[in-house]
């Protein structure tokens, strides 16, 4: 099957610093892919380089067979790219009614008139509104969805952050460190929000949280200092002597 | 959905015109019968006003802070002024060239103007102003210099209302371009554009990374909002057949700034008010000791930095919101 | 606007007004350490405190006016005021700071500018009420007065007194940054506040330290610069352009980068008086804009990690 999603060679560095070093990846159509490793791996940066925030030094970036390396960050989203914030970067002041309807708008603004989209309030526009609710209510957000955003409780907020995401219709969805700040253990109803999302999907999570990882992924890529240690099911990155020595510190003998 | 179908969902709410906003329309329109000797003030006022909108676009809804928006105020007001001394009397076209003229100047300053951070963009936009106004005091063949561009007259306003001593068709005639502007701003801000530029203020990263084409929104907003900015200067030039020099001038952005803050950001309504009210203040104190009216101006101004920040509409909003909390809780 | 010209002698080398334009170079350049002089502190703290202080030129202005007064009143000869004054411009800053600046540091730019231009307009109001609209005579030290013959070019010595000063405030400056305890604080709390913080040093005296010693030179500018400048309770809005022109060109922060953006400033603003008069501070106006357009942070920007 061929990659939605990849990189080839993908290089970054800041001066002296490698961030990214030679990173392969590939993402399959309803890939669940998780990314792991230490703290200051590259994880998030790497995240950044293929969604548009960061140019990477050299290597491609590749969506669905087509090199958008040099593509502004918000074109790709239009072409079905779409990420979460390990820190929530949310619109403190809109709902999440106007925060998800303002993503569906964008997304369909090729198809949307003129007239609709800049005379006519937000409350016309019917069709992106209801498609908004309807999001918000897979999620369980419908009873916060007027509710300010910076009033909303923090798991609630995590929540939105990938409503936003959502709202999209990625074909690619980036989750970075979604139970950040969620202590482990009650995880549950994240993962619940996780199993819910579309089959076809292809996801790449970044997480710390092993037991979210194990449950959620169908292939792990583990990443150490910008390059890629190991990839495998599972099973593998578990027994894998390596990865226990990169979290864990102890030799094999 | 059960939520929408109520017609008091708060998006629906906020875009509903309420009582308040037609008493105040038709209270401005009133004004030609109440007090027919002030006409010209009063049309000084609304065109503020209209200034003072154009700013809100740029400043309350997209964040953009600027010093030097009288450019395109002044670019507006020097086109009509210059067409109507050369022969093009008409008004309302008048108005249009105006508008198209600013709001290319608007697009071509675009470039300077979005580039750096807020301290570039201060920097940029007094520099674009002061080089205008330079540009216009050194062209006094063309502009008339210090003295001002003369011999501006205006044609019948569709070819039946002309121009008065009294007033009396500038105020019409600036009531009713003023309101039709005002109803497209108010139809723009609550759009789904409107939103997404709400969203650019609240989050620039978050908004990139659903999909909103930033610089290009940004651009867009600018050039409208000099599109704005140059029909006020345009109707300024018509209604006193006259450009002044300071059409331009640092004190003409720092003015407009002031009035906006008074009235409060991001309301729509709250240049109006702010205008009202300087203008207002301004011609009773201005007159009986400059002085002290600028004293008096630059304690308002720490004064409303440090306490009213919302401003006047903004506060009038507040306290109503925290009145409809109230009666809800009871 | 812009300087008062001095006058020199002619004087050719093959057919070209070598003097003349020697003169309008030296002009300019004695016309930039005044715009630096004033305009340092105003760099230092938008670089230490991303404060955006549009009033910068009312301490100037203090300066001004305290040497003007004890000059007139008291008789009071410039060597002497000179320190006064820097010590009005300080006082007047630390006050400012105490009371009004500090709520703001967390403030946007739009409060910022508006709390400042308020500023402005008060000590305007304040500066035309006491001392009148008119513009304030000063008297300069008979050893300052007149010309002096370097190398065949005669210069105003006052200006060559302004140059001296000029060289003297940036090596005292750069190398109270770079060798003294409080310097290297300074560059602290510039390059990594929070940290700057955990490990002790104490910001906010470093703010108001800083802010003061700003203040008080720009006293001290506005003090040197009233012979050049003129000095009138309109000159705190009529030159924030070109001061914050010269900060954010030269890159906020930056003491080298001040110096060097006010003296091509002053040097382009006089020879463009002198050989277009017709143009006036149009091309000033320009060349900031180009400058910005092609260096967004300045041309020394001190790369701040937050």
């Amino acid at each position: 099957m061929t990659a939605i999603l990849e990189t080839r060679d993908l290089c970054m560095s800041f001066g002296a610093l490698a961030v990214t070093q030679n990173v392969n990846l590939a993402l399959e159509p309803g890939a669940r892919h998780a990314l792991i490793g230490p703290n200051g791996a590259g994880k998030t940066t790497l995240v950044n380089q293929l969604t548009g925030v960061l140019r990477p030094s050299s290597g491609a970036v590749l969506l669905d067979g087509e090199d958008i390396t040099r593509l502004a960050a918000d074109r790709r989203v239009q072409r079905g790219l779409a990420r979460t914030f390990q820190i929530n970067s949310l619109f403190p002041h809109l709902t999440p009614l106007e925060a998800v309807t303002a993503a569906i708008h964008e997304r369909e603004r090729a198809t949307t008139g003129v007239v609709m989209r800049c005379l006519r309030g937000v409350s016309r526009n019917r069709v992106q509104l209801d498609e908004g609710q309807a999001l918000l209510a897979t999620l369980g957000l419908e009873r916060d969805a007027d509710t300010p955003t910076h009033e909303l409780a923090y798991g609630r907020q995590r929540v939105l952050e990938i409503a936003l995401a959502l709202a999209a219709k990625p074909r690619v969805l980036l989750l970075d460190e979604p139970a950040a700040g969620i202590p482990e253990g009650e995880s549950d109803e994240l993962f619940a929000v996780l199993d819910t999302l579309p089959a076809d999907i292809a996801i790449l999570l970044i997480e710390h949280d092993m037991g979210l990882v194990f449950r959620f992924a169908t292939r792990i890529t583990v990443l150490v200092g910008g390059a890629e240690l190991v990839t495998g099911t599972p099973r593998d990155i578990a027994a894998d002597p390596r990865v226990r020595e990169v979290y864990l510190g102890q030799g094999v003998h | 959905m059960s939520l929408l179908k109520r017609s008091d969902h708060p998006l629906a709410r906020r875009e509903r015109w309420k009582l308040g906003e037609i008493v105040f329309w038709v209270a401005i329109a009133a004004v030609y019968f109440v007090f027919p000797k002030s006409l010209v003030l009063a049309s000084q006022i609304l065109i503020a006003g209209l200034f003072a909108l154009s700013l809100d676009l740029i400043l309350g809804y997209a964040g953009i802070v600027t010093l030097g928006h009288a450019a395109y105020f002044g670019v507006g007001a020097y086109a009509a002024g210059l067409l109507a001394k050369h022969g093009w009397t008409e008004p309302v076209s008048g108005l249009f060239i105006a508008a198209l003229a600013s709001a290319l100047v608007g697009w071509l300053s675009s470039f300077l103007v979005l580039r750096g951070g807020d301290l570039a963009r201060l920097m940029t936009t007094l520099g674009i102003a002061a080089l205008l106004y330079e540009l216009a005091n050194r062209a006094s063949p063309i502009t008339g210099g210090v003295d001002g561009l003369q011999g501006v007259e205006i044609a019948k306003v569709l070819g039946v209302f002309g121009f008065d001593l009294y007033g009396r068709t500038a105020f019409g005639y600036t009531l009713v371009v003023v309101f039709a502007l005002f109803v497209v701003a108010r139809a723009w801000v609550n759009s789904p554009y409107g939103l997404s530029l709400r969203a650019i203020r609240e989050n620039p990263v978050r908004a990139r990374a659903v999909g909103v084409p930033l610089h290009r929104r940004l651009v867009t907003v600018y050039i409208v909002s000099a599109a704005f900015a140059g029909v006020a200067g345009a109707l300024l030039t018509q209604t006193t057949q006259f450009v002044a020099l300071d059409v331009l001038s640092f004190q003409r952005s720092a003015n407009l700034l002031i009035m906006l803050i008074i009235g409060g950001t991001a309301t729509l309504y709250g240049g109006f008010v702010g205008a009202a009210i300087f203008m207002l203040v301004q011609n009773q104190l201005a007159s009986i000791n400059p002085t002290y009216w600028l004293f008096y101006l630059g304690l308002l101004l720490i004064v409303i930095t440090l306490f009213l920040r919302r401003g006047v509409v903004g506060g009038l909003l507040i306290a109503r919101e925290r009145w409809f909390l109230k009666r809800a809780a009871r | 606007m812009g300087p008062r010209p001095s006058p020199g002698r002619q004087r050719t080398f093959r057919g070209h007004d070598v003097t003349t334009t020697l003169g309008v170079l030296f002009d300019g350049i004695a016309y930039g350490m005044l715009l630096f002089l004033i305009s340092v502190g105003l760099s230092v703290t938008m670089g230490l405190m991303r404060f955006i202080n549009l009033a910068h030129g009312v301490f100037a202005m203090t300066g001004g006016y305290m040497t003007a007064t004890l000059a007139s009143r008291y008789g009071l000869d410039l060597f002497v005021a000179l320190p006064i004054a820097f010590v009005s411009g300080a006082g007047l800053s630390l006050v400012l700071e105490a009371t009004l600046y500090r709520h703001f540091y967390r403030r946007g730019p739009l409060d910022q500018v508006l709390l400042t231009v308020g500023i402005i307009f008060v000590a305007t109001a304040i500066a035309i009420y006491v001392f009148g609209s008119q513009q304030q005579p000063i008297r300069i030290p008979e050893v300052l007065g007149g010309r002096l013959d370097v190398a065949g070019v005669e210069l105003s010595r006052y200006r060559l007194f302004l140059v001296v000063v000029g060289i003297v405030i940036t090596l005292a400056l750069v190398f109270g940054l770079e060798r003294t305890r409080f310097g290297a604080r300074i560059r602290a709390a510039v390059d990594q506040q929070t940290v700057a913080a955990a490990m002790g040093i104490r910001v906010d005296r470093v703010f108001q330290v800083t802010f003061a010693i700003g203040g008080g030179l720009a006293a001290v500018g506005g003090a040197l610069g009233v012979e050049v400048l003129g000095l009138d309770p309109n000159f705190a809005a009529r030159y924030l352009v070109y001061f914050l022109l010269v900060v954010v060109v030269g890159g906020p922060g930056s003491i080298v980068g001040t110096l060097i953006a006010a003296l091509l400033l002053g040097v382009a603003d006089v020879s463009g008086k002198y050989y277009v008069p017709g143009i006036g501070a149009f091309v000033i106006y320009l060349a900031m804009i180009v400058l910005l357009f092609l260096f967004p942070h300045g041309l020394f920007a001190k790369r701040r990690a937050r």
